[in-house]
């Protein structure tokens, strides 16, 4: 029976991503995926008739440029396109835009407060900053506070020496912003609450968590620090929906040799003599190798696939602790044509951008009791995109694709199942919301597909749906992440490595963790490094 | 005694200008050959990425273009460029270069087969002093037509499927460097699937007093493709992701240099393959015979550089003995949105800048008023960085 140098488990874009450097460095990789096709949440599946829905993930901002360089990416067929700007919907009929540029937007915002559109300078100055510090370490290992290794030392130096090079003032709001709440984070800059609830979706997203709830202010800048093309902050399409994204990074694997197998869902990783020794897939097979990564979350990696007794008491209790809770939903929508906004007008740029339909931050916070009492917001948060305004491959010319990503929605109902009216209910919820602000949105629908935390982890396999592989909070992050200890990508056994996004610096579609996962295994097997190093921001 | 008019004071408007200054936001003009056109109308990287995701459209009316008939044309162009122009069949374009007689290059363009035995001859100078000059001898008729031509590249991936919808049948046997004839509104239409951008696209020829008509039947066309309108920062990044030359960047005319050593022969320029020696005959095949032989003393380098600060107006450095010499200058910089390559275009002295040369660049970057310096290194590559599948497909893609 052939013996691989190294199975990866599961074909989303971080496992791929471990796979080709893998694969680069001269190893004989085997990447296994339990669905018929790959990606993950990566993905975008032909689900009616010729319309393409990335009904996962559907934007793209962290994917970091020097893995896309580096992999050769566009010639594997990706191409990224920015969308620009976003819009939120007001109630009073009114709406608050933001815009490519400056001067425009600055306009937008002393539309409703001068005060809100000079202070936006230093708040994104002061979030610039932030992204600048966590930017320089999102391609490389966390180093483990407590070891005296050299390596381990010189990176905490480097943190340290970065950290205090803000200076005394700014070190003290590095600190309060690492634990502060985006709405206290909002409140310091701005006055105006619509503008204040447009910024603050982005420190909720993915996250169980309310706008008034510590750590969320961090969230924000998860999805700030992205760029495309060094527009910090900016957020682009996938040509041919975020699955192009998978199929790219799968391309370059192939190219390197690699083999990729579908509908080949792992049981179990095989432990023996305290090593892996490989996997025994679903279907009964076996595959053998002294290498096993796995890009599953950190709990189906080892509460699901895995003995418990081939594992350490207190890791396993750790596991069992790790946060990763669903929060989010997605209403995927086949549109018979471009529904009108008519708060826009007519031919406006924000109908390329992503819309969103709460103005206040009370709203949001009470979209978040709704999570809390077990059922899904009422008034939900939606990060609503029509990709076919700037993607002319996903839908036929003139129709198009409406993905809307919905915060809050639970894993189970009041701690049980959905049932499949409760399910419909959701979506009509999100529909309805939508349609409050245009009329014609209901009519042009020819297609919706609803899904809850619960669908996204039975199709993707991803503990309780949760679209980062564990909460980004202060507790799981950096040196933290998954679990203190074990935050340098390697299991607690010989030979089994993490590469998903439960490990730093996190989710969304960054490819970090599966490139530093497979810097830190060539290490261990004593091969040439095939991982590129950060840009650097200086 | 008659009082003539002054000539035409200030810019001149194309024949595309009443619509463009329509959508144009930003009022963000240069001047080109006289004529006001577009740096950009909205937003540089929204009008990059119609190049590369949609259907970008570019009014290059300004463009400079000569009608060649008559029972020599053949023979007087194939004396004028340096590539064989015999094998250019009618319904054809051939990018071509034409030189002096120590075989510096001229100008660059496109020379489009119109008909048996009739040319146009489209480049960015104005030459007519020269291709008179050269055509002493030949029976030919050298006419300037720049004003009579209005012009538009229609580029991008969406291209094919704009201009079908537009009517245009027959057109998915259209081949790169094709051309064909269509009637649009009694007036004759000329489509070539040619353009400075390396993606699926064409561009379209016909008279001024149809433009608007074209623009209005183009833009209704390819409204559900994504199309826009766009300046020329947009497509000048399009061109060098596509390796593609621009004058006064990459070369000077060398009827214009006052320095000597200030141009360059289509060899120095990576331009090899559209020099044939086979040609008996040719202006500056003789200084390209023996600069062939004896070596030339600049090369063109496509740059692959490490890490992502544009690097532009850099020197180019090779190491020599342990230390780093001045071997060149980079012409053109840009970062790639579409690649993720820090990529740029450059003159360097031979032996230098061979395909897969390690080279530095040396790259000054300004960040909150202070200005830093990074050496950085650099692969010469030998392909374009951008030229998609999509460019030369048969028939194209929808999108």
């Amino acid at each position: 029976m052939k013996t691989y140098d190294a199975i990866v488990v599961g074909a989303g874009h971080n496992g791929l991503t471990t796979a080709a450097y893998l694969a680069k460095a001269g190893l004989d990789v085997v990447c296994v995926e339990k669905n018929d096709y790959i990606g993950g949440a990566t993905v975008s599946r032909n689900l009616y008739k010729d319309w393409l829905y990335s009904n996962c993930s559907y934007v793209c901002s962290l994917l970091r440029p020097e893995i896309y360089r580096s992999l050769e990416l566009h010639k594997h067929g990706l191409q990224i396109t920015p969308f620009g700007g976003s819009v939120t919907f007001m109630e009073n009929g009114d709406f608050y835009g933001s815009y490519h540029d400056p001067e425009v937007a600055y306009r937008e915002m002393a539309h409703f407060s001068r005060h809100d559109a000079d202070a936006y300078k230093s708040y994104s100055a002061d979030t610039m900053r932030q992204c600048r510090f966590i930017r320089d370490f999102l391609l490389s290992t966390p180093p483990d506070p407590t070891s005296f290794k050299p390596k381990d030392l010189k990176e905490l130096a480097r943190i340290g020496g970065k950290f205090m090079g803000m200076g005394e003032d700014r070190m003290y709001e590095t600190i309060r912003f690492w634990t502060m709440s985006v709405a206290e984070y909002l409140d310091e800059y701005f006055e105006t609450d619509v503008i204040k609830a447009a910024f603050s979706g982005s420190g909720i997203i993915g996250t169980a968590l309310g706008i008034h709830s510590p750590g969320t202010a961090y969230v924000l800048l998860h999805h700030y620090m992205g760029d495309v093309d060094g527009n910090v902050g900016s957020w682009g399409f996938a040509r041919g929906g975020t699955g192009a994204v998978a199929d790219a990074l799968a391309g370059a694997f192939q190219a390197a040799g690699g083999e990729l197998r579908t509908e080949a869902g792992v049981d179990k990783i095989v432990v023996k003599n305290g090593k892996v020794a490989g996997v025994a897939l679903d279907n009964g097979d076996e595959i053998i190798a002294n290498v096993v990564v796995s890009a599953m979350d950190f709990k189906r990696t080892f509460l699901t696939c895995m003995d418990k007794s081939d594992l350490p008491e207190k890791f396993y209790r750790r596991v069992e602790n790790f946060k990763i809770r669903g929060s989010s939903g997605k209403v995927n929508i086949a549109l018979d044509g471009l529904p009108t906004f008519p708060a826009l007008p007519e031919g406006s740029s924000l109908y390329h951008s992503d819309m969103h339909f709460i103005d206040s931050m009370e709203r949001m916070e009470r979209a978040y009791d709704d999570w809390k009492d077990g059922t899904w917001s009422k008034d939900p948060y939606i990060d609503m995109t029509i990709p076919t305004m700037s993607d002319p491959t996903m839908a036929p010319p003139g129709k198009h694709y409406m993905s809307c990503f919905v915060q809050y929605c639970p894993h189970k109902i009041e701690g049980r199942d959905w049932t499949s009216e409760e399910k419909e209910a959701f979506g009509k919820c999100v529909i309805d919301q939508v349609a409050n602000y245009s009329p014609d949105f209901k009519d042009l629908i020819l297609h919706v597909e609803i899904r809850t935390p619960q669908d996204i982890e039975s199709e993707i396999g991803i503990t309780e749906g949760n679209i980062f592989h564990g909460e980004l909070t202060m507790d799981q992050l950096l040196f933290n992440r998954p679990i203190p200890g074990y935050a340098q990508y390697r299991g607690p056994i010989g030979g089994l490595y993490m590469c998903g996004s439960s490990n730093h610096p996190g989710g969304g579609i960054m490819a970090a963790p599966g490139a530093n996962a497979a810097r830190e295994i060539l290490s261990d097997l004593k091969r040439p490094n095939t991982v590129p190093e950060n840009f650097g921001d200086d | 005694m008659t009082i003539r008019e002054p000539v035409h004071q200030g810019r001149l408007k194309t024949p595309f200008y009443p619509r463009i200054e329509k959508l144009d936001t930003v009022n963000q003009w240069h001047e080109w050959k006289g004529y006001s056109s577009p740096d950009l109308l909205y937003c540089e990287e929204t009008e990059y990425f119609a190049i590369r995701n949609s259907t970008a459209v570019f009014d290059l009316s300004p463009m400079t273009k000569y009608r060649i008939t008559g029972p020599d044309a053949l023979d007087y162009l194939n004396r004028l460029v340096t590539r064989d122009m015999a094998k250019v069949k009618p319904g054809r374009v051939a990018y071509a270069v034409w030189c002096d007689d120590q075989g510096q290059v001229i100008d660059d363009g496109t020379i489009f087969h119109l008909r048996e035995g009739e040319y146009r001859l489209c480049c960015q100078e104005r030459h007519f002093a020269w291709l008179r000059a050269a055509s002493i001898g030949f029976d030919v008729t050298i006419t300037h037509e720049t004003e009579d031509v209005a012009a538009l590249a229609v580029q991008g991936p969406t291209s094919f499927s704009v201009l079908s919808n537009m009517g245009l049948e027959g057109l998915d046997q259209l081949k790169p460097f094709g051309l064909a004839h269509f009637d649009f509104q009694g007036a004759e239409l000329m489509v070539s699937r040619t353009g400075y951008t390396a993606d699926l696209g064409y561009e379209l020829w016909i008279e001024p007093s149809k433009a608007l008509e074209l623009w209005d039947a183009l833009f209704e066309a390819g409204k559900l493709h994504g199309i826009r309108a766009i300046g020329t920062h947009a497509l000048d990044l399009a061109r060098i992701e596509a390796g593609y030359l621009a004058p006064y960047t990459e070369f000077l005319p060398v009827d214009e240099t006052i320095r000597t050593g200030r141009s360059r022969s289509p060899l120095e320029l990576g331009l090899d393959w559209l020099v044939d020696f086979k040609k008996p005959n040719f202006n500056g095949r003789r200084a390209l015979a023996e600069e062939k032989r004896n070596g030339s003393t600049w090369r063109l380098v496509k740059l692959d550089i490490d890490g992502n600060k544009a690097a532009h107006n850099s020197y180019i450095f090779a190491k020599e003995k342990g230390n780093k010499k001045q071997i060149g200058f980079v012409t053109s910089a840009v970062w790639s949105p579409i690649c993720k390559q820090n990529i740029a275009l450059g003159t360097v002295r031979t032996p230098h800048g061979k395909p897969g040369d390690t080279v530095w660049v040396e790259i000054y970057y300004q960040r909150e008023m202070h200005w830093n310096r990074a050496m950085a290194k650099a692969t010469v590559v030998d392909k374009p960085f951008w030229f998609p599948p999509r460019r030369g497909a048969m028939p194209p893609g929808p999108y």
